[in-house]
């Protein structure tokens, strides 16, 4: 690699949203898809703007330094982007591949709809976490709030901390492990036996999440009782 | 969808700028609601003997020195119409209760606003930003304030149907969300006594909170009792003389952000509205467990 090349790749992109209009900077993510260039960003003063680095699909590195709006990474492919800080509703809704840590907390529906690629959430996710998640692996160290891992598909979900209310109502195949308590289970979901290839999935899951102070035996998990698969005669009477 | 903002001053600086600081919030909220906005401000405490009423006319003419003519002749005093576009805050050498009766049978055709000792309510149709501008917001100091930008979905764009509502004596309710079973609730208010001027649903809720404390519960006890007897979406935002009240539904489907710093407590519905304060950055912020009523109160003298 020539000199110069290896400074660029080096050298870390700065966009001050203080400045620098959201769409430019979009745009110039998205333009990574087609054509090279850095691959290390800094986004500044993002002040709770919605849609900060959505759609991306590219190799590339964003830190995002502050508070972030709606459907911060949300579609992402390949990508990784850390959030030094909060984000509102829709976190990485919908993310394809690549990574997205928050260091902050989540708001509702972190990771909805999610169909692979890992999000990270360091601090609390609120309600919604994961809802009708499709392939997509979410670690949360604190907790999550009511009806997290509703309709959720396929994919993992792991709670270090507790979970509200209506876990996993309507779940499919996605599988739910948690540490602390969880304040009610949803409609079809029950707890499961934690084996040894679920304590094997768990160490994985943590260990690429960067956890490395928590115990995959001290999890419980949970899953589908698919109960709710097939239409049912006995039930006719409620419809 | 609709955006609710709530600032609550805890320094003289804050207090000094609230108005600036309220419009900036509501600013931002204002791609959340673009058909009305409206706002209420605690501020200058109206003498001890008399009160305060903001009235609106939909007569741009409205001769308001003729009005606080009539009043002087009620009450005495030297009542002065402070006007703010299409309404005017009027101090009125009587109580509350005994000012807004007079109001109400001499002149019905001009709707109360608000009623009380601090409270100021302002609210019209239009884009918030020239709301903001048409009300001079950042002329307003206060001790605290709430905001709403409306985008309707229950009820007509009206003056009327604009947030905040008067719930009371220096009380007002904003909401971001919507009652589904507001047309029976509002048939079983009316039957104990309280009056609805719209179809609007968040006015039922305001009904309903205005019921329940004249019936003696706390704002605490009646804001848990729409738990049980509202049935929809709401963020509610609830101010009163001394501060401000917040309370989401369980499902929690609308959104708010609260957060705290020396100087200033807020609440918004997206923390962009908040991040325009300063100190923003390193306040402490959190989301509002739904369900579960948080309040502020300024500590009484």
């Amino acid at each position: 690699m020539e000199a110069a090349e290896a400074a660029e790749a080096t050298a870390v992109e700065v966009v001050d949203l203080a400045t620098t209009p959201l769409r430019e900077l979009n745009q110039r993510l998205h333009d990574l898809a087609g054509s090279p260039g850095p691959a290390h960003w800094r986004v500044l003063n993002p002040n709770g703007a919605h849609a900060v680095a959505c759609g991306l699909d590219a190799d590339v590195q964003v830190e995002i330094e502050g508070h972030v709006g709606y459907y911060c990474a949300g579609m992402n492919k390949r990508a990784t982007v850390r959030v030094r800080g909060n984000a509102s509703t829709g976190l990485a809704e919908n993310m394809m591949s690549g990574t997205v840590v928050i260091e902050g907390n989540a708001s509702q529906s972190a990771g909805a709809t999610g169909r692979g690629g890992l999000l990270v959430v360091d601090g609390d996710a609120s309600a919604r976490c994961g809802i009708s998640m499709k392939g997509i692996d979410i670690v949360v160290r604190g907790s999550v709030g009511h009806l997290s891992g509703f309709m959720a598909q396929t994919g993992r979900l792991v709670v270090l901390g507790d979970a509200g209310d209506a876990l996993g109502d309507s779940i499919y195949e996605a599988r739910i492990y948690v540490r602390g308590s969880v304040a009610g289970l949803g409609a079809d979901c029950v707890e499961k036996e934690l084996a040894d290839e679920h304590r094997a999935e768990l160490a994985s899951l943590l260990s690429q999440a960067g956890v490395d102070d928590a115990d995959p035996s001290e999890f419980r998990r949970y899953g589908s009782a698919r109960r709710l698969y097939n239409f049912t005669v006995d039930n006719a009477g409620a419809y | 969808m609709c955006g609710i903002v709530g600032l609550f001053s805890k320094s003289p600086e804050i207090e000094e700028s609230l108005g600036e600081h309220l419009a900036a919030m509501l600013g931002q909220m204002s791609d959340r609601g673009p058909d009305s906005a409206g706002v209420a401000v605690y501020r200058d405490p109206a003498p001890a003997g008399s009160s305060k009423l903001t009235l609106w006319s939909v007569d741009r003419l409205q001769d308001w020195d003729a009005l606080c003519g009539e009043l002087r002749n009620a009450f005495g005093g030297a009542p002065e119409a402070t006007v703010r576009s299409s309404h005017a805050v009027v101090i009125v050498g009587a109580d509350a209760p005994e000012a807004e009766a007079w109001m109400r049978q001499a002149h019905p055709e001009i709707r109360i606003m608000s009623a009380g000792r601090t409270i100021e309510i302002y609210k019209e149709t239009g884009r918030p930003e020239e709301f903001v501008r048409q009300f001079a917001l950042h002329e307003l100091r206060g001790s605290h304030a709430l905001g709403h930008t409306r985008m309707a979905t229950e009820s007509r764009v009206t003056t009327e149907g604009s947030h905040p509502f008067s719930t009371g004596f220096d009380l007002c309710l904003v909401h971001n969300g919507s009652l589904s079973n507001h047309n029976r609730l509002r048939a079983s208010l009316r039957r104990e006594g309280i009056e609805f001027q719209t179809e609007n649903d968040t006015e039922v809720a305001a009904g309903y909170l205005a019921w329940r404390l004249r019936e003696g519960a706390s704002l605490e006890q009646a804001l848990e009792g729409c738990l049980d007897d509202l049935d929809g979406f709401y963020t509610f935002l609830v101010g009163t003389e001394d501060g401000f009240a917040v309370l989401r539904d369980p499902i929690a489907c609308k959104p708010a952000v609260l957060a705290e710093t020396d100087d200033w407590v807020a609440m918004a519905s997206e923390w962009r509205a908040i991040a325009t304060l300063p100190g923003a950055a390193a306040a402490r912020s959190w989301e509002p467990v739904p369900g579960v009523v948080y309040a502020w109160e300024r500590a009484k003298v």
